[in-house]
C-alpha cells in the first residue's frame, strides 16, 4: 500500500480548519480527517493509522481501509498530500 | 473496552472569496508547463494547436476508479469505451490496465481487433451492427449486447445458419428519473419488452445469456439514478435465476459518470456541484448485493465508463493570434484553435488557462477560434488576463469526445501527443497533410481542367 507525506505548506487548526498559504483555499475536516492529517505528520505509514483508527474506532479494517483511501484520494487532488 | 464512535474522514473545500466582485471566477493561474514539460517548447516542436495527452494520468485515473469500485464489491472489470476516444495509444494504455474493450460500430471492433483485443474482450453495443459484423462477432465469440428484436432475430438466424453458439447480453432502458430518458436504445424495462426478449434468448439452444446491460447517459450529475438502474437489473437478474435457472456472468452499468466539465449554463463549477465517484459506486454497487445468489456466483460488474477516465488527461494547447474589441467594448481574444477541434465546447464551457506569468489585471473576455464563422466560438465569457499575439493558452479537460467528434473542417487536424511516464514524448496522431484529405477525393475526368482568365 502505498505511503504519504503531507506538502509542506498545509497549516491545520486544532479545531479542524487547514488552509493552503501558497493558493489561499481553505478547508474543513471532521475529527477522523484531523486525525489522519495528524498521523501522516507524524510520518505514520497508510497501513499504520489505519490499524490506529479501526484500534480506536468502532469500525473494522476493511472499511476504515476503504475510507481512508477514498479520503487521500481527495487530498492528493487538493494537493495536500502526495504519494512518496 | 468500549470504542468510540467512527465516522467516515471528510474534507470540505471552503468557498467564500472564490467569486470575484464581477461575480465570475477569477482568472486559473498560469499553467506553463503539462508533465513538468514546457508549454513553449512542446509547441515549438509539435506545432500549435497541439493535442497533449498524459499516460500517467489516464493511468492513475483508472487505477483510482477502479479501486473506488472494488473496496465496494468484489469482482469489477473495465471496459473502454472507444468512441470517447479511440486514438490507438490511448486505448492501448486502457488495454494494459486491464480495460476490455467496448464498441459501437463495425469500424471500432476491427480498431479494437487491430490493437490486439481479443473477441471474448469485446463488447458490442450500439443499435447498428451489420449482418457481417454480427457474424464475424458470433465467430469471435464476442459479447453482443443486443439492442432490439430485429437485431435477435438476426442473430438467432446467423447462429443457426453457421452453427455457432454467441454469448450475449441485453441493452435495457428504464425510467431512472432522468430527463431526457434515453429510451431509444435496448430494451424497456417497464412495458415489459426486456423480460421477453430474455424469454426468447432463454428458450434458444444458440445463445448464451450472459448478462445485462444499461447505459443511462452521459454526464449524469447525481448517483441516485444509477441506483435506479441497478435496481432494474437486479431484478431481471433475480427472475432469470428463479425461472430459467440463469446464473448470469456480468452486469454493465454502462458509462455516464461526469468529468468535472462544467456545462454551459451551469453558474457553479462542475467541481463544485458534482457527487464525488464514491458515491457514484456506492449507489451503483448496494443494489448488488440483493442478488439472490451465493456470494461466489456474483456476477462481475462492468463499467463502461468514458470521459471520466481520460477528459482531464487531455490538454489542448493553442497560440494566440490577435485581440480585438467588440463594437459594445468586450475584449476577445482569437486563438489558432476552434470549435473544428473541439466540438465538445458546443456543450462545455471548457476551463482556459494562460501559459505564461503576466501581469495581474485581468478582464472578462471572449475566446474565439480562427475559422471564419460566426459559430467558432471557444467560452462567451471567461476572465483572463492580457495576452499578446503570440502568447499561449492551455485548454483543459479536452480528452473525451475531442479527437473523435473533431472534424477536419477548414484547416487540417494538428498533431496529437503522448507524454509518456518517462517524460518522453510521443506523437500518437500525425497533424494531417494535404494529401490525406485529396487522396480519397476523385475529380471526374471532365472537370479535370479549366483556365481562368
Ligand atoms: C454504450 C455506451 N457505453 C459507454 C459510453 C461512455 O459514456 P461516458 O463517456 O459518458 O462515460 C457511451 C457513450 O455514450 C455509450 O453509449
Amino acid at each position: 500500500m502505498e505511503n504519504y507525506k503531507m506538502l509542506n505548506n498545509v497549516a491545520v487548526s486544532e479545531n479542524g480548519f487547514l488552509f493552503l498559504p501558497g493558493t489561499g483555499e481553505s478547508f474543513t475536516l471532521n475529527e477522523i480527517g484531523r486525525m489522519i492529517l495528524e498521523y501522516l505528520k507524524e510520518g505514520n505509514s497508510s497501513n499504520e493509522i489505519i490499524e490506529k483508527i479501526a484500534g480506536e474506532y468502532d469500525v473494522d479494517e476493511t472499511v476504515a481501509e476503504r475510507d481512508f483511501n477514498d479520503f487521500i484520494n481527495q487530498l492528493k487532488n487538493f494537493r495536500i498530500v502526495d504519494a512518496i | 473496552m468500549s470504542k468510540k464512535y467512527y465516522e467516515r474522514p471528510v474534507i470540505i473545500k471552503q468557498h467564500s472569496g472564490m467569486m470575484n466582485k464581477f461575480g465570475s471566477s477569477p482568472s486559473l493561474p498560469p499553467i506553463t508547463e503539462v508533465e513538468g514539460i514546457p508549454v513553449k517548447e512542446l509547441t515549438e516542436k509539435y506545432g500549435s494547436p497541439l493535442f497533449t495527452f498524459s499516460e500517467r494520468k489516464i493511468r492513475d485515473n483508472q487505477r483510482k476508479m477502479l479501486r473506488i469500485f472494488k473496496t465496494r464489491y468484489p469482482k469489477v472489470q473495465f471496459a473502454w469505451s472507444y468512441k470517447t476516444n479511440y486514438l490507438g495509444a490511448i486505448c492501448s494504455v486502457f488495454h494494459q490496465e486491464g480495460s476490455w474493450a467496448e464498441v459501437v460500430s463495425e469500424f471500432e471492433y476491427d480498431k479494437a481487433k487491430g490493437l490486439g483485443v481479443d473477441g471474448q474482450h469485446i463488447i458490442f453495443n450500439g443499435p447498428d451492427k451489420t449482418e457481417e459484423a454480427l457474424e464475424k462477432a458470433v465467430k469471435d465469440k464476442a459479447k453482443i449486447h443486443i439492442d432490439h428484436f430485429d437485431e435477435l432475430y438476426s442473430l438467432m438466424e446467423i447462429t443457426e445458419r453457421l452453427n455457432l453458439k454467441a454469448d450475449v447480453a441485453i441493452r435495457v432502458n428504464m425510467d431512472t428519473g432522468i430527463y431526457p430518458k434515453w429510451d431509444r436504445f435496448g430494451f424497456n424495462y417497464e412495458n415489459g419488452e426486456a423480460a421477453q426478449a430474455l424469454k426468447r434468448i432463454a428458450m434458444n439452444d444458440n445463445l448464451n445469456l450472459i448478462g445485462l446491460h444499461t447505459h443511462i447517459g452521459t454526464y449524469i450529475m447525481s448517483a441516485e439514478p444509477y441506483r435506479q438502474a441497478v435496481i432494474v437489473l437486479v431484478e431481471l437478474a433475480n427472475m432469470l435465476s428463479k425461472q430459467y435457472d440463469i446464473a448470469l456472468d456480468y452486469i454493465d452499468v454502462g458509462g455516464g459518470l461526469p468529468s468535472n466539465n462544467t456545462l454551459k449554463g451551469q453558474y457553479l463549477d462542475a467541481e463544485q456541484i458534482l457527487p464525488t465517484y464514491e458515491q457514484y459506486a456506492d449507489a451503483i454497487t448496494a443494489p448488488l448485493f440483493d442478488l439472490n445468489l451465493k456470494p461466489d456466483e456474483l456476477p462481475t460488474l462492468i463499467l463502461e465508463s468514458g470521459r471520466a477516465l481520460i477528459d482531464d488527461a487531455g490538454y489542448l494547447l493553442s497560440t494566440v493570434i490577435g485581440n480585438k474589441r467588440l463594437s459594445n467594448g468586450k475584449r476577445t481574444i482569437i486563438i489558432d484553435a476552434g470549435v473544428n477541434y473541439l466540438f465538445t465546447s458546443h456543450w462545455f464551457n471548457h476551463k482556459i488557462a494562460p501559459a505564461q506569468h503576466s501581469g495581474s489585471f485581468t478582464e472578462n473576455s471572449a475566446v474565439y477560434g480562427p475559422l471564419c464563422m460566426n459559430i467558432d466560438v471557444l467560452r462567451e465569457d471567461i476572465v483572463l488576463p492580457t495576452m499578446r499575439k503570440g502568447d499561449q493558452v492551455v485548454i483543459l479537460y479536452v480528452g473525451a469526445y475531442s479527437v473523435t467528434q473533431w472534424m477536419q473542417f477548414i484547416t487540417l487536424r494538428p498533431n496529437v501527443v503522448m507524454i509518456m511516464e518517462d517524460g518522453s514524448v510521443e506523437v500518437i496522431r500525425e497533424s494531417e497533410k494535404l494529401e490525406n484529405i485529396t487522396s480519397s477525393e476523385k475529380v471526374p475526368e471532365k472537370l479535370n481542367s479549366f483556365s481562368l482568365k
